[in-house]
């Protein structure tokens, strides 16, 4: 555990610098994007006169040089002050915390979900590689893999929800439903269906397919030959030998995975109308609302950064190989 | 819903009677209308700043005006197109320096106190002129608001000052606010921005970022047995497929501002118990115009404008980009503003030709490859229109022999790069008629003065015959007068082209059957639904 522990503060200090580099490219990424602040929110009410151009910028701190105003930001993030949004007129980390629930609800969900069935779905095929069920399998999840997101979110709404009714299209709950306790939970849940669905049948594949070639390779190692010689069965084989031993992959790909799905549920919380992180991100880069992004990536990233944390440790007391050298240096 | 297809041309045609209008759509005739039930309608953004009295945008209106009510609204058949509101009278002095307001009785604020000719002295000098986009405009001139009892309200004019422009600026630019809770404090960040506090038929309940606002009957209305509804809840969803599907579930009831795309019209439109609604943007016209930099060479050539003008076939713009849902333009005064526009001025018919021999004569012959010359084009992003319509303009433009090369931006990015920057050559634009040219129609060819500003003159064109006939009208307090400035200065616009006018269309409405009093004033989506009912 002492290892554990000594990787958890290495990893830690490490990832200062990389939240700093993400920081500081984000700022000037948004700032070369022509227009700014006052440019997206004139646009949204209507217009203005030159004097309230220019004391919009003045209010908004966007009269500063973008090198004074990074560093400002930066100074006021080490006192973790995140800011104000100009979009929202709101502080921004009340804002990031209260969107932050939906998505962990929608990610967490939908990972779990294409890392479960995926990887069950692998072992079904891994288990006689090369058989029909395996080829049919692999062919559907590969199918699967190249639907875009929000055309199959689009295609279950249209199915579920506005043909058959049988779940609601859009959004986390019943708006200004006053349901509470079981009752909401069951509402939030009927919710979660359609956009959880759409974001793990995508990413079930991916599971499924690493799994399975997990599965291939092992089977061609030693231990499983003695594991046949000794005359176990096959089921005792592929679920305590072949199995066991081609999952670590899919550990390391649930770690990269946490990061890319920030990004893909942009798309689906767009089309369900969820309000979560990655829409409010679409909409702090046409705000042009730099202090709201940039508090929305030091959030995401220090998120990524903490899963993939968990998935390390993990890995390591799973596989005593790993991070040793790591953690004796 | 050809139905009101035919209805809505019909009416931009007859466009000398369009305000006065007495056709009332879907009326329910002989059927008593229902008290109770929660209207659910689709959002598809969330104002930074909702308060109408600051940010005069339809946007904001189309939440807020069921909270804060201005002095007077639109109506198809009021005098001078007006219903009362918190002002049961109005009249403007002959000298055009000052205008008397009578304000109705007995109306409270939501917070139950009084409301006074004190709230409305407050909003004019305090909000309207210091701080609202559209009134620092129309209530510059205003020097002071006389309060002699209660229910009066005086407004006094340093220049004269037309009341003509005044009545059309009520509904838009009045909304008022209670100056209780906003004297002596910061106005734009007042926290009742957020929550806000007015005299309208219904109260502001809740805002869930990102998910709705719901607005609830407020019991003590001056308007008797009104509101219907018991609730407005405003669902938002800002995915555009999200409006169809959701009112084809029947999750929402009504859809404004063609959140539903005009695509979608003709499959919804067959949808058993759903109505597509053109009618109730009479007062909120959008037009379509070419936007062009007078400071480019060849663009400073008027030849070369008249034949950009020859280039585009303005009915096959209304067919194909906006599917009949709108009418080809004839000049910077849209048709459905009767008591101004002009249909004399010159027009400038789709001709391949004569735009080519006009730019033979402009002295831009062909090159090797066909092209004359090239053109920076920046359509607006801001609907899928203008993005369309900047796609038909470069075809449009190479038959003539210039090579217009488009530039996609964000709503930041072309707001700098054509309004600050003035990097284009031809833009698209979708500037808005708010009944006044004074308003916001002006300022789209009137020599400017400052960079940054959206939806203005930034192609740096100036005419000073054009800015006088724009200044005189500012000044002519006399009705006939002032619209016959403004009929000259349709003429020069026509004559001289500053800008392109192509099209006009005001937007359309989704709705359940269900829901009743749908479109019945020309500025529907944004006024206070209070005589709204849905079927229980």
């Amino acid at each position: 555990m002492q290892r554990a522990g000594k990787l958890v503060i290495r990893r830690l200090i490490g990832s200062i610098p990389v939240l700093l580099i993400v920081l500081v490219g984000t700022f000037f990424l948004l700032e070369l994007a022509s227009g700014d602040a006052v440019d997206a929110y004139l646009v949204s009410s209507g217009g203005g006169d030159a004097a309230l151009v220019e004391a919009l910028r003045a209010d908004w701190g966007l009269d500063q040089s973008p090198i004074t105003r990074l560093g400002l930001y930066l100074w006021n993030i080490a006192h973790l002050d995140f800011g104000h949004s100009v979009l929202l007129n709101r502080p921004i980390l009340d804002v990031v915390l209260e969107r932050l629930p939906n998505t962990l609800l929608l990610m967490g969900s939908a990972v779990a979900l294409s890392f479960g069935i995926g990887s069950l779905l692998g072992i079904v095929a891994g288990s006689r590689p090369g058989s029909a069920r395996d080829r049919l399998l692999s062919i559907g999840s590969l199918a699967l893999y190249a639907v875009p997101s929000f055309w199959l979110g689009l295609v279950l709404v249209v199915v579920f929800s506005v043909q058959l009714r049988w779940l609601p299209l859009s959004g986390i709950e019943t708006l200004a439903s006053g349901k509470a306790g079981l009752d909401r939970a069951w509402d939030i849940l009927r919710h979660l269906v359609l956009p959880v669905g759409a974001l793990a049948l995508i990413y079930l594949a991916l599971y499924l397919r690493l799994m399975r070639a997990g599965m291939v390779e092992v089977w061609r190692q030693d231990f499983v030959l003695a594991a046949r010689a000794k005359g176990l069965s096959r089921r005792r084989i592929v679920w305590r030998h072949v199995a066991r031993n081609a999952l670590l992959p899919l550990i390391t790909m649930l770690g990269l995975q946490s990061a890319t799905m920030l990004g893909g549920s942009v798309v689906i919380e767009s089309v369900f109308s969820i309000p979560g992180l990655g829409r409010l991100a679409q909409e702090a880069v046409s705000g042009r609302d730099t202090p709201l992004l940039m508090g929305i990536i030091v959030i995401s990233a220090v998120l990524v950064i903490v899963t993939n944390l968990i998935v390390d440790v993990v890995y390591a007391m799973l596989d005593p190989r790993v991070g040793a050298s790591e953690a004796s240096a | 819903m050809s139905k009101f297809l035919v209805s809505r041309r019909t009416l931009l045609g007859a466009s000398a009677a369009l305000l006065a209008s007495t056709a009332l759509p879907r009326l329910a005739f002989g059927q008593d209308a229902v008290k109770g039930g929660r209207l659910i309608v689709a959002a598809d953004s969330e104002p930074r700043n909702l308060n109408p009295a600051i940010v005069a945008s339809n946007g904001v209106f189309f939440i807020s005006s069921k909270v804060i009510e201005p002095l007077a609204e639109a109506s198809f058949d009021g005098e001078n197109g007006l219903a009362p509101r918190l002002a049961t009278a109005w009249e403007g002095s002959a000298d055009g320096l000052s205008a008397t307001f009578t304000l109705r009785e007995g109306v409270t604020w939501h917070d139950g106190k009084p409301f006074t000719s004190e709230d409305v002295a407050f909003s004019a000098l305090q909000v309207w002129k210091p701080l609202q986009n559209l009134g620092r405009l129309v209530f510059a001139n205003l020097e002071s608001v006389d309060t002699p009892d209660p229910l009066t309200a005086i407004f006094r004019f340093s220049k004269p000052t037309p009341f003509q422009l005044i009545r059309y600026a009520l509904p838009a630019t009045t909304s008022v606010l209670p100056r209780h809770l906003y004297d002596g404090t910061d106005i734009a960040e007042n926290p009742a921005n957020a929550k806000l506090v007015g005299t309208g038929p219904f109260k502001f309940t809740e805002y869930k970022p990102g998910e709705y606002y719901l607005l609830s009957c407020n019991e003590t209305y001056w308007g008797e047995g009104e509101p219907n509804l018991d609730e407005i809840l405003y669902r938002v969803l800002p995915d555009r497929a999200a409006a169809a599907s959701a009112l084809e579930a029947e999750e929402i009831q009504l859809a404004a501002f063609s959140a539903v795309p005009l695509a979608d019209l003709d499959r919804i439109g067959k949808v058993e118990g759903i109505e597509v609604i053109s009618k109730g943007y009479e007062g909120l016209t959008y037009q379509l115009a070419v936007e062009i930099n007078h400071r480019t060479e060849q663009l400073a050539n008027l030849k070369v404008r008249q034949a950009i003008a020859h280039a585009i076939d303005k009915k096959f713009v209304v067919d194909n980009i906006f599917l009949g849902y709108a009418k080809a333009a004839t000049g910077i005064v849209p048709q459905n503003a009767p008591e101004f526009y002009d249909a004399s001025t010159p027009q400038y018919a789709f001709d391949v030709d004569k735009a080519n021999a006009l730019l033979d004569e402009a002295g831009y012959a062909r090159g090797a490859d066909g092209n004359r010359f090239t053109l920076r084009l920046l359509p607006a992003p801001y609907f899928n229109e203008t993005t369309q319509f900047g796609a038909y303009l470069r075809q449009a433009l190479a038959a003539v022999g210039i090579d217009a090369q488009i530039a996609n931006n964000d709503s930041a990015a072309h707001q700098q790069a054509v309004y600050t920057d003035h990097a284009f050559d031809i833009a698209v634009a979708p500037p808005v008629f708010r009944g006044d040219p004074a308003i916001s129609t002006t300022i789209l060819v009137r020599t400017a003065t400052a960079e940054g500003v959206p939806f203005s003159n930034q192609g740096g064109y100036s005419n000073p015959a054009i800015d006088k006939l724009i200044d005189d009208a500012l000044v002519t307090v006399d009705d006939k007068a002032r619209t016959a400035l403004y009929n000259q200065f349709q003429q020069a616009v026509a004559e001289d082209l500053p800008l392109i006018n192509v099209a006009e269309w005001g937007f359309i409405t989704v709705a359940r059957t269900s829901v009743h009093n749908v479109s019945n004033n020309p500025r529907w989506a944004v006024s206070n639904w209070a005589d709204t009912w849905i079927d229980g």
